[in-house]
């Protein structure tokens, strides 16, 4: 699905990651850990071309990310749901629209798709807020409906930053289920997150693969978790 | 760009539009300003329809035409009018010759005079109006001709002022037309800048909707959509009161001279028909070439 070929970034100043290799295979589950400022989340925007490397060659749904035009690019992301860290929203939109927007900007039927979306405001813990805006949001509600978000397309891929950051267990053991729940239903999912309670969760659940960005290099982590 | 896509980009539905906030005061200042600009374009255009009108018209009426005036003492006035024309006939190249008659001649002189001209008693000279032949005539062999045979007899040649006045008219319908040009470009201008701070002050919508798989198509066409059907609206107010202006001019007469009659005549009105839906296509090139630009500076 995804694949990082010897890749390296930096954004001007030294070097940030380098050599970095992996290959997500389809129906993969993979967790990306490693200390705050290491290029989780730059590792995750070199994934679905909000960065170009600055070495190697990052390839998905295996084209070369370099040679896929504006268009082409915008197609790959309606496969690659995304969850930022900082989400962001069309903020005069209600909640229920922005939620809806990956199906607008794709120009699928809205209405065929409402009760797909109130299901999936349900799950997400989302309905009664529907009509809110989203600066009325709490930042967990923020990450939830960014989830909801990237899902509404039943991407390929899902790639989540810290999904769970502003969440309390109960909720992001939920979000957790519903990540688990689209893997079990095929789709490749990477999710960055420093919550090693998380992680092990998820372990029990699914067979997911840790990687650890450390030194500037990514690297497997073994079973020490 | 094809006639599907400015199609798909003018169509859009309400839906994709709300993806971009309103905003207020941008769209009023579109609005005033191809509003401004499409009044004063229908003005340039008058002006230009006006005075491509008089140029013709004084090149057509003046040319190939003379007049013969002749000053006598009011017992040789017959003879030597005879004279002339009997010279005038015989002259190759002069196709018609013809004296005024006194009403005629009356006519001619009441705007100065006023219409209870006693003109029988004053010395006014006889006019003759002379017509050439597409050749012409021999101009200083008719004036020596007449000074030896009629004395009184002065001939006016109307190139000498008809010149000057059509040279006038022209210059001053290529003024208009360039005001057209420069009106359109202004307009191009002053959209670009409001496309610009639109897209500006929504660089976090477009950066969103990119994020979600937006096209830029799609993103650019919730812009051009909006400016293009402002300046369409903006200019068709601007026309209909620029319309109503030029209705407002008084109408061509003899009294008014060349300042009348500078509207727009049968067809012409509705050349200015032609200036909303210029209006909306230079919004639209302006609009979609800014929202290009910007488009292109994201991944
Ligand atoms: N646009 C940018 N320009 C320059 N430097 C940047 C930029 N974005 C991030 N960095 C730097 O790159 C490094 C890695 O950032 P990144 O956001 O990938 O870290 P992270 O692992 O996601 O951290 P966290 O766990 O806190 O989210 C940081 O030191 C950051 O300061
Ligand atoms: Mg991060």
């Amino acid at each position: 699905m995804i694949e990082l070929d010897n890749v390296g970034y930096s954004y001007g100043g030294g070097e940030l990651l380098g050599d970095v290799s992996v290959q997500l295979a389809p129906g993969s589950f993979h967790f990306l850990t490693g200390p705050s400022g290491a290029g989780k989340t730059t590792l995750l925007k070199l994934c679905y071309g909000a960065l170009q490397p600055t070495a190697g060659q990052v390839r998905v749904f295996d084209e070369d990310m370099r040679k896929l035009d504006r268009d082409q690019m915008a197609l790959m992301r309606r496969r690659i749901g995304v969850v930022h860290q900082d989400c962001r929203f069309l903020d005069h939109l209600p909640l229920s629209e922005n939620i809806a927007l990956p199906l607008l900007v794709s120009g699928k039927d809205l209405n065929g798709e409402e009760e797909n979306l109130r299901e999936l405001m349900k799950w997400v813990g989302l309905a009664p807020r529907a009509d809110a805006l989203p600066p009325e949001l709490s930042g967990g509600e923020r990450q939830r409906a960014a989830l909801a978000r990237a899902v509404i397309m039943s991407p390929d891929v899902v790639i989540a930053d810290e999904p769970t950051g502003n969440v309390d267990w109960e909720m992001s053991q939920r979000l957790l289920q519903l990540l688990v729940e689209l893997n079990r239903m095929g789709k490749t999912v990477l999710i960055a997150s420093h919550d090693l309670g998380l992680i092990r969760a998820a372990k029990s659940q699914v067979q997911a693969r840790v990687l650890r960005i450390s030194n500037r290099r990514l690297q497997l982590a073994g079973a020490d978790l | 760009m094809s006639a599907g896509t400015i199609r798909s980009l003018l169509m859009g539905d309400k839906q994709a539009d709300r993806v971009v906030p309103p905003t207020g005061f941008t769209a009023r200042l579109t609005l005033f300003v191809s509003g401004a600009m499409a009044f004063l374009a229908v003005f340039a255009l008058a002006l230009s329809l006006a005075s491509g009108r008089l140029a013709d018209r004084w090149a057509d009426e003046l040319a190939r035409s003379a007049t013969l005036r002749i000053n006598a003492p009011a017992d040789q006035m017959a003879d030597q009018t005879m004279m002339a024309l009997e010279i005038l006939r015989q002259t190759p190249g002069v196709a018609e010759a013809r004296a005024l008659t006194a009403e005629e001649q009356t006519a001619l002189l009441s705007p100065w005079f006023g219409p209870n001209l006693p003109i029988d008693t004053l010395p006014v000279p006889q006019l003759i109006e002379v017509r050439e032949t597409d050749e012409g005539y021999d101009q200083a062999g008719l004036r020596l001709r007449l000074s030896a045979e009629v004395p009184g007899a002065v001939l006016d040649d109307h190139t000498r002022w008809r010149d000057p006045l059509v040279a006038a008219a022209t210059s001053l319908r290529r003024l208009a037309l360039v005001s057209i040009l420069l009106i359109g470009g202004a307009t191009a201008a002053m959209i670009t800048l409001a496309a610009n701070a639109a897209l500006a002050a929504n660089a976090q919508v477009i950066e969103v909707l990119r994020l979600v798989g937006a096209r830029d198509r799609f993103i650019a066409s919730a812009f051009v959509r909006r400016f293009t059907l402002r300046a369409l609206i903006g200019s068709s107010v601007g026309v209909v009161l620029g319309m109503g202006g030029v209705l407002l001019l008084p109408e061509a007469s003899q009294e008014g001279g060349f300042l009348t009659g500078l509207g727009f005549r049968g067809v012409g009105w509705l050349l200015p028909l032609a200036v909303p839906i210029m209006g909306a296509a230079v919004a639209f090139a302006a609009t979609w070439a800014a929202a290009h630009r910007t488009l292109k500076e994201l991944t």
